[in-house]
């Protein structure tokens, strides 16, 4: 046996560091650890409540959005106040712009990248894909990259920048659209509609929010554009047996409006089939924290260097005591997108193709639905309700961030923060071990990657991990 | 990653045009692993040579001066050394954001990594590289500070370094290119005519001047915000919140960030570098002449009465 130290891991968001015990030519045991430990939640208790809108979303430059409405649906819960129906659009508007924006760079910048590296220069595929794909090189960032930042004008109409906006509140969106304003969100929409569909997907995106078999997306990849390409070099190097996980996948649904979610929350099995919602707790034993209770509200976060056995600045988050996976695959799977149903069902559970997969067509969907909040605007009616000062109160903030599903478990007393958990999606996938020694998410879905002579440069251990498009700062905070 | 949003044809050809040839990014680069470990080896040993270091995220210095809570992956290495050791080889040291430049969010109290800045530890000269010390070409860390700083920020100073026209005179007494630091928030404000009145919101969403009761701090923080648009037009102010005067040091140990603080019914923080009682003569003044129109916009979300010629 070897075992491989492989760091600093790039192209993903922080620092993250993987152990390979390689056997044979194939990894025999993972283990996955953040190495970067900041103290939000420490830093959040004693301060006013609603400055948890100034510190959160700080936690991360691109899932910010995210956790300030993960902190806005905590304090909203608490407070009692109830946001009118265009605070609820705007704020799925600037999520949305966040998440496309995510997933866009996740593609283009982290994945993507990979297959252009020499070790497949003898692939059929290979001088197209580097041509478009090399990292920082490639033609495709031209066109991705200003597409990308057209997109994210949504956040200088809604939000005023990105990241880090205050415009996200318990009671709404502070800014109140004109009717000029609206047209200007339309139109950047209908920008990004443009760049889409001719550069990532070559179709309209009715055609790949429509799509729901195996069969069909085989056929679909023979089209000229991004994502196909992925398609085709998908099916040539098998994606969909690389990167298996079998486990929960769990969506806290996305995307809130008066007919209800746009992405349900819930829980399905590897196979796609729903089961019941568990209880949700949070564990120590393999990381660098002392001993505190599993139930986020109960719980603590106080570095421990000297842990025995400890390896990451990740906690262990369970959901009824097992790992689970979370992100657009089990967000997709838990709201019954067909495709990627079938998909999981096929497999048995997650892999490289299917997480990959069902980010893209997510960007299909959420456009589309995009669209439909921005129409729903009514410019002649407020966007936000002031809430009433907080007292006491305790809530769970729960959202999908691009990555999957973000909690914040807020304790307010007496107008103050008492006590503030959060768990990332991150955190979820690379989980390091539990106290029953059961290893996280991605450290099963290492298990067994072939590594050949390249040890810890093989091109398939970046692809597993980045088909997770992991977030490391979010992951310890 | 802010940065990703800089240039008409993207970061990455704009980094080129300005002459700037990217070694080695976290989030960007192609290069990993060891290949990563060799870049930085050869830059100890000279052998490749290094222009400008660019530091984003706080130092972590805990514990107790060790340095662990931010390890180098894949190595026995912190952050805290390898920046140290890097700061020495580079031409220009730039520090990317309010953490790399001050300590930023994770030294807000209570500090529990024990964090600071580059070159600074919050609003004290320091850090990790010490109050004395300057790069190879003789200039202080070059403070971008923001939190997140504009995009146009980072890449402008990047810039204006490849080309040899930052000078020392070009930063002010924190560090930061005045390019953008000569500025205050609060010029080009859309709600001046608030200002000028002292027509005031009273909460959020409405559309009058934060800076009396909603703690907007956009006349004491330095950044040209309100003259450069962010993502293509908007900034704090413009969307409806307050600035929290995230360019300077210490901002993250503000409390009640949308409550003003004020002692006898007089906000505390003033305009920068106003005499006080000049400012309460001149602000009653124009309270008493608000025009009804600013005054009922100020407390609206929407505009309720349209400017007109006086009959």
């Amino acid at each position: 046996m070897t075992r491989l130290v492989v760091g600093p891991f790039n192209r993903v968001e922080g620092d993250l560091e993987l152990t390979l015990d390689i056997e044979e030519g194939r990894v025999a045991e993972a283990r996955v650890a953040t190495t970067l430990y900041r103290g939000f939640e420490q830093i959040l208790v004693g301060r006013p409540a609603h400055d948890a809108l100034t510190i959160a979303p700080r936690i991360c430059g691109i899932c910010s959005v995210s956790q300030s409405l993960a902190a806005a649906a905590a304090l909203r819960e608490i407070s009692g106040v109830m946001p009118p129906p265009n605070g609820e659009l705007a704020a799925n508007l600037v999520h949305a712009a966040e998440n496309i924006a995510d997933h866009l760079s996740h593609f283009y910048l982290f994945f993507m990248p990979d297959f252009a590296r020499a070790e497949y220069a003898g692939k059929p595929w290979h001088a197209e894909i580097a041509a478009r794909f090399k990292a920082t090189e490639g033609t495709a960032a031209r066109e991705m990259l200003p597409a990308r930042a057209r997109l994210l004008h949504i956040m200088g109409l809604l939000a005023g920048k990105w990241p880090h906006s205050l415009a996200l509140q318990p009671g709404g969106v502070t800014r109140a659209l004109d009717l000029g304003g609206k047209m200007r969100l339309l139109a950047i929409l209908g920008d990004f509609r443009a760049f889409a569909e001719k550069s990532l997907f070559g179709a309209p995106l009715e055609d790949i929010a429509a799509l729901e078999t195996p069969a069909q997306l085989r056929a679909y990849a023979e089209k000229k554009a991004d994502f196909p390409a992925f398609l085709r070099l998908a099916g040539d190097l098998s994606l969909d047996k690389l990167g298996r996980c079998a486990l929960p996948l769990m969506s806290f649904g996305g995307y809130y409006g008066s007919e209800g979610p746009l992405f349900q929350a819930g829980v399905v099995d590897p196979a796609g089939a729903v089961k019941k919602m568990g209880r949700i707790g949070e564990q120590v034993a393999a990381s660098y924290f002392a001993d505190s209770a599993e139930d986020p509200f109960r719980a603590h976060t106080l570095p421990d260097m000297e842990r025995i056995g400890a390896y990451s600045f990740a906690k262990a988050p369970r959901l009824d005591k097992n790992p689970a996976e979370t992100g657009a695959v089990a967000r997709q799977a838990v709201a019954g997108q067909k495709l990627v149903r079938a998909l999981l069902q096929n497999s048995g559970g997650s892999h490289v193709l299917a997480r990959v997969v069902a980010r893209v067509v997510e960007i299909a969907q959420v456009t589309i639905a995009a669209e439909s909040w921005a129409r729903a605007l009514n410019v002649r009616e407020s966007f936000c309700e002031t809430a009433p000062p907080l007292a006491s109160g305790a809530a769970i903030g729960k959202v999908e961030a691009a990555r999957g599903a973000l909690g914040h478990w807020v304790s307010v007393e007496r107008g103050h923060i008492r006590a503030y958990q959060i768990i990332a999606p991150t955190t979820w996938n690379f989980s390091p071990r539990d106290a029953a020694g059961v290893p996280g998410p991605l450290e099963q879905a290492l298990v067994g990657v072939e590594t050949g002579a390249l040890g810890a440069k093989a091109a398939a251990i970046q692809h597993v991990v980045r088909s997770f498009d992991p977030c490391m700062v979010c992951t310890a905070h | 990653m802010a940065a990703l949003e800089q240039g008409g044809a993207g970061l990455f050809a704009e980094l080129h045009n300005l002459g700037l040839d990217l070694l080695w990014h976290p989030s960007v680069s192609e290069a990993t692993g060891a290949e990563v470990l060799k870049i930085f080896a050869d830059i100890e040993t000279g052998a490749q040579k290094l222009d400008i270091l660019c530091v984003e995220g706080s130092i972590l210095r805990g514990p107790n001066g060790t340095g662990q809570f931010n390890r180098l992956s894949g190595t026995t290495r912190t952050l805290l050394d390898l920046t140290r050791a890097l700061a020495q080889h580079a031409e220009t040291c730039v520090a990317v954001g309010s953490c790399a430049a001050f300590g930023g969010i994770p030294a807000g109290d209570p500090n529990p990594t024990d964090s600071c800045g580059l070159h600074y530890d919050g609003a004290d000269p320091g850090g990790v590289l010490g109050a004395a010390w300057r790069s190879r070409s003789g200039l202080p860390v070059v403070n971008v500070a923001g939190c997140a700083p504009h995009p146009g920020w980072i890449v402008e100073t990047l810039g204006a370094l490849a080309a040899g026209d930052l000078k020392s005179s070009d930063l002010d007494g924190f560090g930061r290119p005045l390019f953008f630091a000569g500025h205050l928030a609060h010029h080009g404000c859309s709600r001046n005519e608030f200002y000028e009145f002292k027509a005031s919101a009273r909460t959020l969403s409405e559309r009058g001047c934060l800076m009396e009761h909603l703690g907007c701090k956009a006349t004491q923080a330095i950044g040209d915000c309100n003259q450069r648009a962010w993502n293509g037009g908007g900034s704090c102010t413009h969307a409806g919140f307050a600035c929290i005067s995230c360019t300077s040091p210490g901002f993250e140990d503000a409390r009640d960030t949308h409550v003003t603080p004020k002692i006898g019914g007089i906000p505390v923080g003033l305009p920068l570098d106003m005499p006080k009682a000049w400012f309460m003569t001149l602000a009653a003044l124009s309270k008493s002449a608000t025009p009804a129109r600013v005054r009922q916009n100020a407390e609206a979300d929407r505009i309720l009465v349209n400017p007109k010629r006086q009959k």
